[in-house]
This record gives C-alpha cells, sequence and structure tokens, in this order.
C-alpha cells in the first residue's frame, strides 16, 4: 500500500475542511484528558492549537494521528469518516507529524532520517532489495531526488551526511521537520517545533512552517507556546485548557477573549 | 597521503550509494576477494581451514544475522545456538531424506526452514522489548536444544542421539562427509559467506535496512512515518533467521560433520556470536566479520604462543587464554564501546587527513 493521501485530498477545495474533529472525549482511567472537543482545519491553513501545560494539546494530536482511540467523539478525515486505525496505516493517508522531544533516529544521518521519512512512497520488497541492482537501487534514486530537494529547501546541506545525533538541537528539529515533509504529507502536524530555540532559530523555523504553507499547500495543525509566533503566523487558533474548548477563532478574537485571558493569567478564587 | 577523498568526485546518486565510496577501499576489496579465492585456496591445508578459516567464515554469517536482528532492528536475541541447530538438523534430515538435492539448495533451505522457525519466535517481540525480549529468546534456546534431544525422529533414531554428515558432492569434488579436502570445504563456504553478505549490505543500506534502524532508535517515530512494527520486526527475525540458519548448515554439515546438539549449539555458542558483534560493532557488516575474526583468531594465536612457543602445559594455558580473551574484551569496549569497526572508521577519518589534518 502506498502513500494515497494526495489522491484523498484532490477533492478537497482550498478553504474546505481536511479534517474534523467532532464531540472527540478521551479519558485514562479517572483522568480526563479531552471532554467534548469539536473543531476543524480546512485546506491549506495553519491552525494553532494552544493551551496551558497539561491542556490536553498533544493528547489532541496523537489522537489525530491514532496513538489515542477516544471514547468518544470521531475524526473525519477528507470528507469521510474515519474508522479506528493504527498509527502506521495514518501515515500512508498523508498524515505526518513532528515531536515535542526530538525523536530523531539517532545512528543514522541526516539524509538516512529524511530518506526514512519517505517510506510510505517506496514499495520495493525484500527480494529486490536483496539483489539492489534494478527495481531497488532505482527507487531509491528517485526518492534521493525529492530527499535533495527537502534538504535545499530546508538550507540543510552540509549536515547531510552528519550523523544527527552530533547535530545542535536547532538543526535536529529541522532535520525532523525535513523527516516529515519527505512524505509530502496532506496534514502535517507539528508539536511545539520551536521549544527551546532562539529568537533567529524560531525566525529560521517561522518562516520554513509560512513557506511549506505556501509552497506545498499543506494544512499544518501546530503547537506552540510563543504567542508572538502563534499571533503572527496561523490563520486560525484554538485555546485549550484543562481538556476542554475555551476558544476558537482568529488570532485578533481568541486574544480578546476572556475565557482565555483567564486561563493563561488566571483568575481569583473566591 | 595517498588514502583520500580530494579528487574522487561523484557526478551521480548512484555513484554516491555505492558501498565503497573511496577508490581504494574498493580496490582493496577486490584484491581481498582474489586472494580469497585465487591464493587462499592453493596454500590452505588441513589445519588452518579445521582451526581457522572454516569456524571464521561459518561464525560470521551467524554474526551477520544477529547483527541483522540485534544491531540493525534492535531486537536483543540470546536464541542464536538454538536456531543454529534448527539450521543444522534441518540440514541433515533434508540430506538425508533427498539424498539428490545439490548441497547447496540443502545448505540453502536449511537456512529457509530457519527463517520460519525464527518468525514463530519472533512473534512477541511486538509486546516485549528488551532484556525481556532476550529472555524469551532465551527460551527459545532451551526449547530448542531440548527438542532435538528429546524427539528422536529429529537425528533418525540413531543410537547415539547425534547426527552425522552423509558425502555430498559438487562438481565431482566432495563438500562434506570424510573425504572432503580442506580447499573445496573452504571454497564452499567463502562463496556463501560473500554472496549473504553482500545481500546483508544490500538489505541493509536501502529502504528495508532504514526501517529496521528506525524501529531500533525510535520505534514511535517510526510508527508515524508509517513502518508497521510488526512486520518490520518479524522481516527482521526472519531473515537473520535465515543467516543463522545458514550458519548452523555449515557448522554441522561442513565443519564439524557429527554433532551432538546439547555440546555444540548450547548457551555458549549463543553468547559467543552476540560478543562477535558487540566487539565487532552493532549495526555494521563489517563489524560482524571483525568481530567473528577477533574470537576465533585470538584464542588459537594465544594457544599456539604459550603452548608451542612457550612450551608450558595445555590446562594452564587454556585458562591464562580465557583470562587474556576476557581482558581484551573489557579493554576494547572501554577504548571503544561501538565495537572494533567504530575504531576502524574512526582511523580512517583520520587517515584521510593525514599528514595535515588541519
Amino acid at each position: 500500500m502506498k502513500n494515497h493521501g494526495t489522491s484523498l485530498v484532490s477533492n478537497i477545495e482550498p478553504g474546505q475542511e481536511v479534517l474534523s474533529v467532532q464531540n472527540i472525549s478521551l479519558s485514562f482511567g479517572g483522568v480526563k484528558a479531552l471532554t467534548d472537543i469539536s473543531f476543524d482545519l480546512v485546506k491549506g491553513e495553519v491552525r494553532a492549537i494552544i493551551g496551558p501545560n497539561g491542556a490536553g494539546k498533544s493528547s489532541m494530536l496523537n489522537v489525530i494521528n491514532g496513538f489515542y482511540h477516544p471514547q468518544e467523539g470521531e475524526v473525519f478525515y477528507c470528507g469521510q469518516k474515519r474508522n479506528a486505525m493504527k498509527p502506521h496505516q495514518i501515515a500512508h493517508q498523508g498524515i505526518a507529524r513532528t515531536f515535542q522531544n526530538i525523536a530523531l533516529f539517532k545512528g543514522m544521518s541526516t539524509l538516512d532520517n529524511i530518506m526514512t521519512g519517505r517510506f510510505t512512497h517506496m514499495k520495493t520488497n525484500v527480494l529486490q532489495h536483496a539483489f539492489w541492482r534494478g527495481p531497488a537501487e532505482q527507487e531509491e534514486i528517485e526518492n534521493r531526488l525529492k530527499v535533495e530537494e527537502i534538504i535545499d529547501f530546508l538550507e540543510i546541506q552540509t549536515i547531510r551526511k552528519t550523523p544527527v545525533g552530533r547535530l545542535p538541537y536547532g538543526l535536529q528539529k529541522r532535520v525532523e521537520l525535513g523527516r516529515a515533509l519527505a512524505a509530502e504529507p496532506v496534514l502535517l502536524l507539528l508539536d511545539e517545533p520551536m521549544a527551546g530555540m532562539n529568537i533567529e532559530e524560531k525566525e529560521d523555523m517561522s518562516r520554513f512552517i509560512l513557506d511549506v504553507q505556501e509552497e506545498f499547500g499543506t494544512t499544518i495543525a501546530l503547537i506552540e507556546h510563543d504567542m508572538g509566533v502563534v499571533m503572527d503566523i496561523s490563520d486560525r487558533v484554538v485555546v485549550l485548557d484543562y481538556g476542554k474548548k475555551i476558544g476558537d477563532g482568529t488570532p485578533d478574537e481568541v486574544r480578546n477573549n476572556q475565557a482565555v485571558i483567564d486561563a493563561y493569567l488566571g483568575v481569583p478564587h473566591e | 597521503m595517498f588514502y583520500r577523498q580530494a579528487g574522487d568526485f561523484k557526478s551521480s546518486y548512484r555513484e554516491d550509494l555505492q558501498t565503497f565510496a573511496l577508490k581504494q577501499d574498493r580496490w582493496a576489496y577486490y584484491a581481498l576477494l582474489v586472494v580469497a579465492f585465487l591464493v587462499v585456496p592453493f596454500i590452505i591445508n588441513d589445519y588452518w581451514a579445521s582451526a581457522v578459516l572454516l569456524p571464521f567464515l561459518i561464525l560470521a554469517i551467524a554474526a551477520l544475522g544477529l547483527n541483522i536482528l540485534t544491531g540493525y532492528c534492535g531486537q536483543v536475541s540470546l536464541g542464536t545456538g538454538g536456531f543454529m541447530a534448527v539450521g543444522a538438523y534441518a540440514c541433515y534430515k533434508i540430506m538425508t531424506s533427498a539424498p539428490d538435492l545439490s548441497i547447496f539448495f540443502v545448505v540453502l533451505l536449511s537456512g529457509a526452514v530457519t527463517a520460519l522457525v525464527g518468525l514463530i519466535f519472533g512473534i512477541p517481540s511486538l509486546r516485549i522489548k528488551g532484556f525481556y525480549l532476550a529472555v524469551a529468546t532465551l527460551a527459545a534456546q532451551f526449547f530448542l536444544v531440548w527438542l532435538f534431544n528429546k524427539v528422536p525422529w529429529f537425528y533418525n533414531y540413531s543410537a547415539s542421539g547425534q547426527i552425522s554428515a552423509p558425502e555430498r558432492t559438487m562438481f565431482g569434488w566432495a563438500i562434506t562427509g570424510p573425504n572432503a579436502e580442506a580447499p573445496v570445504r573452504y571454497l564452499f563456504c567463502i562463496t556463501i559467506v560473500v554472496l549473504l553478505a553482500w545481500i546483508a549490505r544490500n538489505l541493509t543500506r536501502g529502504r528495508i535496512g532504514r526501517s529496521w534502524m528506525a524501529i531500533r532508535d525510535m520505534d514511535i517515530a517510526a510508527e508515524i512515518i508509517g513502518v508497521d512494527p510488526l512486520k518490520t520486526k518479524l522481516l527482521a527475525f526472519a531473515v537473520s533467521s535465515f543467516y543463522i540458519g545458514v550458519s548452523g548448515a555449515l557448522f554441522f554439515s561442513v565443519y564439524l560433520g557429527a554433532v551432538e546438539v546439547g555440546e555444540v549449539f548450547g548457551i555458549t555458542l549463543s553468547f559467543l556470536i552476540l560478543f562477535m558483534i558487540i566487539i565487532g560493532g552493532l549495526g555494521s557488516i563489517l563489524g560482524s566479520f571483525i568481530g567473528a575474526g577477533f574470537l576465533v583468531l585470538v584464542p588459537v594465536l594465544l594457544k599456539n604462543v604459550m603452548v608451542n612457543g612457550l612450551g608450558w602445559p595445555t590446562d594452564i594455558a587454556a585458562h591464562i587464554e580465557f583470562v587474556i580473551v576476557g581482558g581484551l574484551i573489557m579493554g576494547f569496549l572501554i577504548v571503544e564501546p561501538h565495537g572494533l569497526a567504530q575504531l576502524w572508521r574512526l582511523a580512517k577519518e583520520k587517515l584521510l587527513l593525514w599528514p595535515f589534518p588541519h
């Protein structure tokens, strides 16, 4: 089975819904991580998910890419109701993501990490690989071309063959973005792509995110704590607090939402 | 000075993907092949074949197999000895029930049988990881050895409980059995070794190898990229067991000729192979060979020096040998925890810049 994200999304016009979650509730034993959450992502937008620590943002991403199965609620993807699937099956539908803590393959080079991101676009089997010459080599070279485009795009040519363990933090985050981009995703989930970065690195990363949106038309869901960045680069924002949705709208609407201000600044208790 | 990258330009991705990227490395590899195939067979004698070269080559196959599973895919296994026994007994059963089948295919078929057995014992790996998986494979080790001891069908109801390899020929030369000549056995083994090493390299350099390493390094990230953990791990178990099975079949039929399962394929052998890949280098094809070479050659060398050179009694020499080999293993692991292959890589990196390191 090859990656069929592009064909799934082909009949969705820009501005129409790519993914929507409806009435999602997720709990672990007695702990309610998410309660009755609904929102949607339209094609080509940057959608930020914000909220204080423990609000359920990462849990929400984990629901979208299939690590968690919510007890209630449904996920609609490209106009169809999505059945319960494993994460690797969801990857084949064109959903890619990066992690809050870098989850690169430490033993591999930058190039190999990004090549691994092309996994869903490759289909040669073990026997073809055992003999290498022929289809396997051909497929490697074709995919290498795509990976080189991403390496150029992210300006990481010089570290192509460096083992990722040796790279500084900011570059590792960039390689991880490259690995997600290599899948040519329809929907890209970024879990705190700018955590722990300095101003310059944040500017670079913001630029890459906006370029991805513009050049590839990718829909992006973004979790981020830096409000400046969120307000600048996102088209719409959804705010979670204690597993509940407390705000949804354009950055300006969210900024002036009293519930959001309360959640961030706190309210006096009687 | 002569060993350098400068001027060795790659103008296509195909060239960039080749195994030996440096011209000198390629020449060294070809020279090694020429020596192995055209020189060694003419000078090899029985002592070199049975004490050094055959065990080195055959155990290198097992090390390659275990390295695929443990070094590349990150699944620790202590069942290597048991799986080699499967290869050996499969080889024996196929040899005795299909006498006309070429020994080459018998060996490959034994590998295939072992791959199936490995697949079954690989199923728990989806649920358990690390040390716990090692314990599960340890169960395979003991179960398989017990099975071959207990069920007489496996050794064709022979009174001794041993299996011994009947004579089989290829192109008129005896490969197995008492009449097999050292050069022929050597050539048969090295052909299989070169073939399997080439395949191992091919498997690990592309999509399949990357999916194994992805599971090893970060299984959660591998899954969201689209790697199916169960399929990938089972494939690693099957391929690895194939190699180990071929190794077991050769160990029995070409090297030893007769085998008593508990003595040969016990837990000691499992650990020996595991040490080979740890010392040689996890996740390295070259490392499998270096590790196998180290653990086969060093004891032979030490024995020769102490018994033949210094004239010490054999029993004392044997004990001192354990001490020295153990010490060397610890020493190497302290100097370079990633194995001798990594030392070699670092040495080459330095050599590329020598004599002007800046």
